[in-house]
Formats: structure tokens, sequence, C-alpha cells
């Protein structure tokens, strides 16, 4: 009834290969980075942009990043974490060495080293799989966590051993450092989150997306097909470990603006992106959306819930909750919807096309 | 540079040879608990083919149970019966709750619900029993507090009592184990589902009674080891990171040996506190946490199949 | 020795006419630890007709396949393909040389649609670098569209325009099938392998499959190596047929010869002693 496609023929394969061949998602799309960008600047609060908007769209973009390796090309990290890290202190390297330079640009250009990383710690997978590669990315996971707190370099020898970003500019206006204003960060991370959404689309729908598919799903037919599986699987590290580097860089120039050493980049911070991405749906860009969302919000409801019902909850009890619900959610997930929250939103989709009819 | 990485090591290993025996032995001890931990997941992974990313925490979990008991004011001796009961409980659940639903999908789906797993019982453990730190209660239950000296090569090594306790009962219950699976009627049930669910299921055994036993022998695994390890260092969630070094273990020995968890347990240990103590220093210290991991890594590209496991032929 | 170093370039391969020599297979054998797979099998496939591989199970047939894609390396034999001799050789190597397959479980990438699947069949022929790729635009663009028509004319082919946006996963057995032989036709080849393509077909669709597969040589002039154990279907189709037992070759030669074989008439039937 609302949402249907009847009548919207297809006249050439161009339009019928289009990533959203359906005019109403066209239009939805164009609706939602309308308010992104139109209407949330002028009625949010500064708790809203600051504290919901800037970590969920950066969250999703690390989401989109282990979705690829995960998702698309179906091999297992648990290493997320430690690539954001090397994304955050690529950057901030950067900004040292090149103060002059537009942030944005830096903060771009951060993401080839973690690729480059990526890419190494990728090299067991082409002897391993599934849950023996999952043991190897722990490696990247600690040892590179390791490196964030011993190496001084990293950190410009700071006495604590944390970074802090120092004030830089792009477009002659101060975006990092924690006097700048939080609606032109949020302007740079929503710039910068759909310019990237927009590239891993177009990745996963054309040849390279498929080549990482027909690894995931089996990966001898692929070889068959005149797969390389060292091209692919590297590729994919490459480009996943490209998306968290840049997420990383994002988290502490337009938003934490410092990190403690050994407190950010975490086998915690792993986990939390890998939920983000088993709810949010394996295999979707816009899951990723949804599982950042969730996870973010959680707490955050949690906490109103409990505000709003006057219930005697303890802060730190807050949070054990959210890990009981997280973890229940998980397994009800794997269960019911291996899909996650995305597969729900086809299903709502086809609610919407039927209505008011069941089906 | 390269001598005092290849060389002065070895060097500093002859001169002080007491040293030497110390590191080892402690390495030793934190490779029984390695290796325990890896146990109880090759218990699991043998029986029901899943992966169980929260075997480590079920080792902290236990623990947290038994204290939190112990500090509600019961006893030493039942708040243990109270936790081998959460252990049971927790098997009948995880059968119900997880494996059933999910029987027959990948192995990577059951990883990511033990993943699951892991963040409900960190979660619920610290929401019942609180998280901080905690004591354990190691006099309360009659282990030996002190610690033998023995002199060595000229110098002394110091043998910590709850430290031989550990490698003591690490050893009767592996061979209790042992035992349990050969020569019992169970154990050979055991062993028909780690070899064919299907065969198993059309012979009569009851693979929803059998999960639930390894589970909860898994648990009684954790319990021990939560003892163990809660007595050399504090009760807490923060002991997490420690019990994914199971892992590397895991991959050394091989999902299904248990002689396999014990060496990798034992190799892990002992090679990651001689690496720390002599190779250490000149990284900045602190390598052990990631050590483990990479002596896996590298063994992976040599040898995938780990030590004791079979070779891997891929069927078309 | 020095053949098997220079078996690398492939376009250097000279075409084959029709009735030529495509690929030879020389005393090939090989085993798994103590396991004998394959001994000392030796043919030979003519370019254009339609050669089948029997036996009882456990001969050997589906390995033989493996050992001509490339998957498994034998111990000892040589496989000449286009008159070039190699020795070992990886899978992607096999396919860019023009050699296609269908597997006896069948092999499809279940988390795509139909029309991924058989777009998958043209990965060796595409090739626009990440840049346009993350545009999707320009080269990008005009390859996947280019390809997509080639695709639509297997599927129209294969008669399965239907189920072309399906998910493989949900569909039934013989589409299933149908759509792995189109996955493999998408890629072109020169040499098609076909694992069991009719097992555990009712009539109707083996009847429809037979047909497919004479309509692919007729049209696209590809040369057909299938593994089957329909002995009515394998008579009909193919030209000449190869009886593996144990790992060894025991007959070979066309229909009728085969069938009048003793050693072959032993294997199947069993013998008295």
């Amino acid at each position: 009834m609302f949402y249907r496609e009847a009548g919207q023929f297809k006249t050439s394969y161009q339009a019928d290969s289009a990533v959203f061949p359906i005019l109403q998602d066209r239009i939805g799309l164009a609706v939602i980075l309308a308010i992104a960008f139109g209407v949330i600047p002028f009625f949010a609060t500064e708790f809203f942009v600051q504290g919901i908007m800037i970590p969920f769209l950066i969250y999703a973009l690390a989401a989109i990043g282990l979705n690829i390796l995960l998702g698309y090309a179906g091999q297992l990290s648990l290493g997320s974490a430690a690539f954001m890290g090397v994304g955050a202190y690529t950057a901030y390297k950067l900004v040292t060495y090149f103060p002059e330079t537009n942030v944005i640009l830096l903060i771009l250009v951060s993401g080839f080293v973690p690729a480059l990383i990526g890419v190494l710690f990728g090299l067991p997978s082409l002897r391993i799989k599934g849950l023996y590669l999952a043991v190897a990315t722990l490696a990247a996971q600690f040892f590179l966590d390791w490196c964030f707190i011993r190496i001084a370099w990293l950190y410009n020898y700071n006495p604590s051993g944390a970074i802090e970003m120092p004030a830089r500019q792009a477009f002659g206006l101060t975006l990092t450092g924690p006097a700048a204003d939080y609606m032109l960060r949020y302007y740079a991370v929503l710039g910068i989150v759909v310019l990237m959404t927009w590239f891993a689309s177009n990745l996963v729908h054309g040849r390279i997306g498929r080549t990482w598919m027909m690894v995931r799903d089996m990966d001898i037919a692929a070889q068959l097909m005149g797969v390389k599986l060292t091209n692919a699987k590297l590729t994919a590290f490459a480009v996943s470990s490209f998306y968290c580097g840049v997420a990383g860089a994002m988290l502490v120039t337009l938003y934490l603006n410092a990190a403690e050493p050994g407190a950010v980049f975490t086998i915690r911070q792993s986990f939390l992106v890998l939920f983000m991405v088993i709810l949010g749906g394996l295999g979707s860009l816009i899951g990723s959306f949804f599982g950042a969302a969730f996870i973010l919000l959680l707490p955050i409801l949690l906490r109103t819930a409990a505000a709003s019902f006057h219930l005697p909850i303890e802060v730190k009890n807050i949070e054990n909750l959210q890990f009981m619900i997280v973890g229940a959610l998980i397994i009800l997930f794997l269960k019911f919807e291996p899909h996650g929250l995305a597969r729900l939103w086809q299903v709502g989709k086809q609610k919407l096309r039927v209505w008011p009819f069941p089906y | 540079m390269l001598y005092k990485i290849l060389i002065d090591p070895f060097v500093q290993m002859g001169a002080a040879p007491d040293l030497l025996v110390q590191a080892i032995w402690d390495g030793f001890v934190g490779g029984v608990l390695y290796a325990l931990i890896a146990l109880g997941f090759v218990l699991i992974y043998k029986a029901s083919g899943v992966f169980n990313f929260a075997q480590g925490i079920m080792v902290v979990f236990a623990a947290l149970a038994l204290v939190g008991f112990h500090q509600m004011g019961v006893p030493a001796w039942i708040a243990l019966f109270l936790a081998l009961a959460v252990m049971l409980l927790l098997a009948i659940s995880v059968e119900r709750l997880v494996l059933r639903p999910l029987v027959n999908q990948p192995d990577i789906i059951l990883l990511m619900a033990t993943i699951g797993i892991t963040y409900f019982l960190i979660g619920f453990g610290q929401l019942v029993f609180g998280g901080e730190p905690k004591r354990m209660i190691t006099s309360e239950l009659g282990i030996p507090k002190g610690a033998q000296d023995f002199d060595v090569f000229g110098g002394f090594v110091s043998l910590q009592n709850i430290d031989i306790t550990a490698a003591v009962m690490a050893g009767i219950m592996v061979a209790a184990l042992a035992w349990f699976f050969s020569k019992t009627r169970i154990g050979r049930a055991l062993r028909a589902v780690a070899d064919d669910h299907q065969a198993a299921l059309s012979v009569g055994i009851s693979l929803n009674q059998i999960w639930v036993i390894v589970w909860f022998a898994a648990g009684i695994v954790a319990l021990a080891t939560g003892i163990m390890w809660g007595a050399r260092s504090d009760v807490s969630f923060a002991l997490e990171i420690i019990a994914l070094k199971a892992l590397p273990v895991l991959i050394l020995g091989g999902f299904t040996s248990i002689p396999g968890a014990i060496v990798g347990g034992l190799i892990i240990g002992i090679g990651e506190k001689i690496g720390e103590f002599y190779w250490g220093p000149l990284l900045g210290g602190g390598i052990e946490s990631w050590l483990a991991y990479m002596i896996a890594l590298v063994f992976l590209l040599f040898r995938p199949q780990g030590l004791f496991g079979d070779k891997i032929i891929e069927r078309i | 020795m020095t053949a098997f170093v220079e078996s690398r370039p492939m376009s250097a391969a000279r075409p084959i006419e029709k009735g030529e020599t495509l690929l030879s297979v020389d005393g090939v054998s090989l085993s798994f630890g103590g396991v004998r797979a394959l001994t000392n099998v030796s043919f030979d496939i003519k370019k254009g007709e339609v050669r089948a591989i029997i036996g009882p199970n456990g001969a050997g047939k589906t390995s033989m396949l493996n050992v001509i894609n490339g998957f498994y390396h034998p111990q000892q034999g040589t496989i000449a393909y286009k008159g070039q001799v190699r020795r070992r050789q990886k899978p992607y190597e096999a396919a860019s040389q023009g050699i296609g397959r269908t597997f006896q479980n069948v092999a499809l990438f279940k988390g795509m649609s139909t029309l991924d699947n058989i777009m998958a069949g043209r990965t060796l022929k595409m090739g626009v670098g990440l840049f346009w790729q993350l545009f999707r635009y320009g080269p990008a663009l005009n390859e996947e569209i280019e390809h997509r028509k080639k695709v639509e004319e297997i599927i129209d082919f294969l008669e399965i325009q239907h189920i072309r946006k399906t998910p493989v996963g949900k569909l039934p057995y013989g589409l299933k099938k149908r759509v792995e032989l189109g996955r493999a036709l998408a890629m072109e080849p020169e040499l098609l392998l076909l694992d069991e393509p009719m097992a555990g077909m009712n009539l109707e669709e083996k009847e429809d499959m037979s047909r497919f597969i004479l309509d692919v040589r007729e049209q696209f002039g590809t040369t057909i190596a299938l593994i089957e154990h329909d002995i009515g279907v394998v008579m009909d189709l193919s030209d000449r047929i190869v009886v593996l037992e144990y790992g060894r070759k025991i007959a070979d030669g066309s229909a009728e010869e085969v069938q009048n074989n003793q050693a072959v008439i032993d294997a199947y039937l069993g013998v008295a002693h």
C-alpha cells in the first residue's frame, strides 16, 4: 500500500542493477539525508549531537568496516578495536607532523596505515579459517594495544601516555581540540561517514563485493570461478581495516579529543563492534547503522527508564544489565533472526508493501 | 642489539640457574591453569562441537559464585556445593536456551552465541555477586598457605603451597576425567557423541543429556580452576583477559585433544614467563599480554591442525 | 622437465580444432596418505565431444575431476591441456585456462541471488579496478551492465527467468543444479566438467538437464566431461566413456564397446569366483 514497486518497470539493465532500484527507497534515503544534514543541526541539542549522533555515526562506520570482513567476506575478526587504534594513532602522528594540512584529509589518509597492518594480520587467513582465524586476530588485538602503551613515539613521549588532540583546522574552521564547535564536527563526521558508506555500498554491489561473498559462501567454488583467495581475503582485510581505522581516527579527533593508554582500543571495544554487526545484521550496510544505534542507545534508554520509573538501580548495575541484555539478545538474534535488525527492517517493508492485507 | 636478543638472555640463564628454575616453575603453574581452562573447553568441543568462548568466563563466574555465597554468610563447604549447583543450573540453562535451539548451525554462529553467553554471565555475575574484586576463601577451604624453599644451584627457589596444591589438584582432575571417559557408561556415550552425533542418536544416546553432563563437567573444571586462580590474585572479571589465553593454548594443542590441552598450556605458560623474564625488558615489558597469541600465530602457519590434531584433508 | 616450468603462460596456447585432443591425462596416480585414489590413469578428451567418466562408488571419478581442476596434485603423471603439459597448478589457473565445473553436492553461493551467482561466473572476464568500483560509475558500471547482458542470455537459455532474484538457498534441488550449470556456463568454458549433474533428479528433470547439456554443446561448442551414475543417460549422451574401478581405468571407448566389455560387466554386476 505505502511501499509498492508495482508499475515501476525497468527498461535497462542499468536501472535494474542499481543499488536502490525501487523509487520509495530512493525517496526514503533522500529524506534521511535531508534530516541528517538539514534538520538535526537546527533542532537538536548539544547533548544529542555531541553525545549521540557523533558517536553513533563513528561506530556505524567501524561496524561497516567489520561487516565488510565478517558479513561479506566471512572472516571473523576479534581485533577491530586494534585497527581503530592504529587509525587513531596514525591520525595523531599526522596532525603532529602536518599541523597546517586540512584535518579531514589527514583523517581519511590515516586509514591507509591500518589497511596495511590489516593485510599483515590477515595473512594467516590464507592458511586458516573460522575459529582459528578468530584467535589469530586476537594476536593483533593484544599486540597492537600493547604497542599503544609501550611505544612512546606514538603518543609523542607524553609522560601520562595519553594522546591529546591539538586544535587543527579544515577549510579555515577549527575541528579538533576541546574548543572545537560541535556542530562543525557533526558535519565533518556526517560527511565522511556518508561518503564512505556510499563507497562501501558501491563496492559490495560490484565485482569486488561479489568476490568477497563468493569466498564467504563457498571458497572452493570461488576458486573455480577464477577467484584468487589470497587477493580476495587480503583486499577484504585491507578495506575493512581502512574503514575501522578511519572510524578510530574520527573517534579521537572529532569525538573524544584524547585517549588514555590502554583504555579505548581494548578487546571490549572489539566485542562492542562485533555485537553491532551481529545485532544489526551480517552482510548489511544499513544493519551496521541499526546495530550501532542499538548498542549505543541501550545504556541511555536503560538509564532513562530507571530514572523515569524511579527504579532504585545503581549506575554500575545499569552497566551490568546492559551486558546481560546484549548477551541475551545476541543469542536470541542468532536463533530467530541471524540477519539481525536489517532483516526485521526488510520484513517491515514487506508488511508495508502489502498493507492492509496480511500477505 | 642482536647480541642482546640472541645471546645475552642465555648468558643470564646460565649465570643464575636458580632464577631460571623459578621462572620455569612460575610459568608451569600459570600453564597448569591455562591447561585447565583449555581442558574444560576441549570437553565441550568434543561432545557438542561448540567452540565455547565462555569457558574462561565460567571460571570467573564459578569463583565469584563461591566467594559470593561465602560473603552472604554461608560456610565455605556449603558455599562450594552451592557453587557447584549454580554450575549445574548453568549447564542445564545453556543446553535448554542456547544449544538446543541452535543445533546444526554453523560453527561460527555457535561461537558467537557463546560470546553472547560470556557477556550475559559477566553482567549477571556482577549484578548478583557485586563487581568489586574479592579475596578467594583459600584458608576456609583448607588450602595450605606459605611456601616451600629449596636450595638449587647455590641459590634458592620458592614454591608457594597454593601452587603446589593447584598442580596436584589439576593432575587429579585430569586423571579423574580420563577415568570417567574411558571406564564409565556415560564416558563411552560421550565418546560416541564426539565421534558422530547422528550415529550416537541412532543407538539411543540422548544428546541433550550428554550436553548437560559435559557442560556440568566443564563447570566443575571451571570451579576448580577458579579457586586456584583466585588464590593467586583477586576474583573479578578483570581475569577475563587472562581467561582468553586458553585460546592460543587450544591452537597449540588442537581443539579435541586432552593431552594437547595440557602440553599446550604448559608450553604457553612457561614460554611466556621465560619470554617476559628474559626478553621482556628489551621490549619495554608487558609482552606477556600478547606473546602467547604470537606463539600460537607462528605455530598456526606451520602446523594448522595443532600438536595432536589430525591432518585436515579438505573434501570436495 | 622444462615443460613443467614452461606451463604457466596460458595465452600462448594455440586454438584447438574440433576433434583434436583438448586434454590428455597421462599416467596419473594420486594417493592420500596410504589410500590410493587413482592409479596410473590415462585418457584423453577431444574437442567438441561429450566424454563420460563412470564407475562404481569410490572408483575415483570425482578425484579425477579434482586433479583436472587443480584441487589435487597427483604424485605421478601429467595433465596436458591444449597441448601444454602441467603437473601442478592452482584451481584459479585452471579456471582462467577455460575449465569450468559443477559439483556433486551443489556448491552454489547460498547467500547470493541466482543473478549474482551467475554473475560470479563472469568474475574472470571482469577487471575494472578499485577506483571505478568505488564510484560504480564509468568503466565499472559499463562492465557491470555488459556482463549482466551475457548473464541474462544464460538465464534465458536455461529458462530460469522467474528465479532471477531469488536467493539460491531457497531454491528446490533441481533448479539449484540448473543455476550451477548456468554459473559454469557464464565462464564460457572450453571444457566443462559436470559432476553428477542429474543426481537426485526425477525423470522429467533428467530429461531437461540432458537437453541442456546437448544444447550447450550445440550452441557454445563446449567440450563436456561428465560423471553420472544413470547408465541410460550416459549411453545416450556421451560419445566416449571411460570406466574407472578402484582408481584404475578398466575400459575406454564408445558406449557400445564399453557395454560389451567383460571387465565393465564384472565391475558392475560382480564376478562369480
